[in-house]
């Protein structure tokens, strides 16, 4: 091949590339203009629907959906991470709190919602990500069983609420067939939760954070 | 000149992606657990299948051998790319169920090695029946080894039609009350899978 007919190919075949990088760029482009809007109600309902499942029946007229406070760790929530806190309030008071926490479950950590009243009931819980047992510990989700409701209007009622454990330990909490593990997870950060809310409901009423 | 009938037959049976050249098998084995997961991922295949054949065809004749793998790299991307855009804002439940694999589509090797060996050298017409049906060979595949698995796993067929098809069964159809939990662990697609690849092979024999 002599040197004029490479330097053609070579031109040839760049210029391919970038008409193929144009078309491409394109059909990605259109596709995203087109699904955009969509895209973006989808996830803003998404989000809407789970602070409203752990809300619950709880009336309310503002809520800090995307500025939350942030409870730095080391605190005596569950998990190590920092903690998302979301307040829902009415008339400028808090009527609510939402608290993003993490459990340690059987196959990893259990990213969990946890809604609580200014009278420190629970409100809900929703499982938002997990990785445990399909078919054993995946009945934590509200897709699959209604267990996670079994938490509504729970309340702490000291340090000898016996209460918060799963049946076989005396408590009110039924276990799962073949994971104990996971559901004792979930209790036990729900518990805590409600505990260290317990402890500083008079901080959080007055809009601080402990 | 291949003949429309040998194409389908080439694709459906003959070497068939998932029984025969065993390609896109980590999406198979992974997604394949529910009948609602493998069509979702299948529809999505088939889309991407058939657009980058037809692309790819009518563009033949402008690609030069040197860069025609990386061209079909840019191209499957964009498509796999929208496609997960689609599903994102008209399927948002399928689209969180499917995942990481929705976008992973771009590494099926069926994709790129349809382009190169079929599509390259073809009219689109062929080009396009060839993406048809390979896609639907993949298709195939994933539903008899996603019903298996559902079926064995959890007694149930068809749970979460809904999120595919408005209005359709939520709960699906129950054919037994409980299953054995194995079949839709990760174990389970080996061994569905190679009962299918079983099965297949004897009757071809």
């Amino acid at each position: 091949m002599s040197a004029d007919t490479t330097s053609t190919s070579v031109w040839r075949s760049t210029l391919t590339l970038v008409a193929f990088a144009v078309l491409a760029t394109a059909i990605v482009a259109t596709t995203w203009v087109a699904t955009r809007e969509r895209i973006a109600q989808n996830q803003e309902a998404a989000r809407l629907a789970e602070f409203a499942a752990v809300l619950g029946s709880v009336a309310f007229d503002t809520l800090n959906i995307d500025a939350p406070q942030t409870i730095a760790s080391p605190h005596t929530l569950p998990g190590t991470a920092p903690v998302q806190m979301f307040t829902a309030k009415r008339a400028g008071q808090p009527v609510a709190w939402v608290f993003n926490v993490q459990a340690q479950g059987y196959g990893g950590p259990i990213d969990l919602m946890i809604g609580i009243t200014h009278e420190v009931t629970v409100s809900g819980v929703r499982v938002i990500a997990h990785t445990e047992t399909p078919g054993l510990g995946d009945d934590i989700e509200r897709e699959r069983s209604d267990w996670i409701e079994s938490f509504d209007g729970m309340r702490w009622r000291g340090d000898t609420d016996q209460r918060w454990a799963l049946k076989s330990a005396g408590g009110v909490f039924d276990s799962f067939t073949g994971a104990s593990i996971t559901p004792r997870a979930v209790v036990q950060a729900v518990a805590t939760t409600v505990r260290w809310t317990q402890r500083h409901q008079e901080t959080l009423l007055a809009g601080e954070l402990p | 000149m291949t003949t429309w009938k040998a194409i389908l037959r080439d694709g459906l049976w003959v070497n068939n992606p998932g029984l025969v050249q065993l390609l896109g098998l980590c999406p198979l084995l992974a997604i394949t657990t529910s009948v609602v997961n493998a069509l979702g991922l299948a529809i999505a295949t088939l889309f991407v299948l058939c657009a980058s054949n037809l692309i790819v065809s009518l563009c033949r004749r402008a690609l030069l051998k040197e860069i025609r793998i990386p061209v079909y790299v840019l191209l499957i991307a964009a498509l796999v790319t929208a496609s997960e855009l689609f599903f994102y804002a008209y399927l948002p439940a399928l689209h969180a169920r499917l995942g990481i694999f929705l976008p992973l589509i771009v590494t099926n090797c069926t994709i790129v090695a349809r382009a190169e060996s079929f599509a390259s050298r073809q009219p689109p017409g062929a080009a396009f029946a060839d993406g048809l049906a390979h896609g639907l060979g993949f298709a195939g595949v994933l539903l008899v080894v996603g019903a298996l698995r559902e079926l064995l796993g959890t007694g149930h067929l068809f749970k979460g039609l809904h999120l595919l098809v408005p209005g359709a069964t939520q709960d699906g159809i129950a054919l037994a009350s409980d299953g054995l939990l194995l079949a839709v662990l990760p174990p389970g697609a080996f061994f569905a899978l190679a009962l299918v690849l079983v099965i297949r092979n004897w009757i071809a024999q």
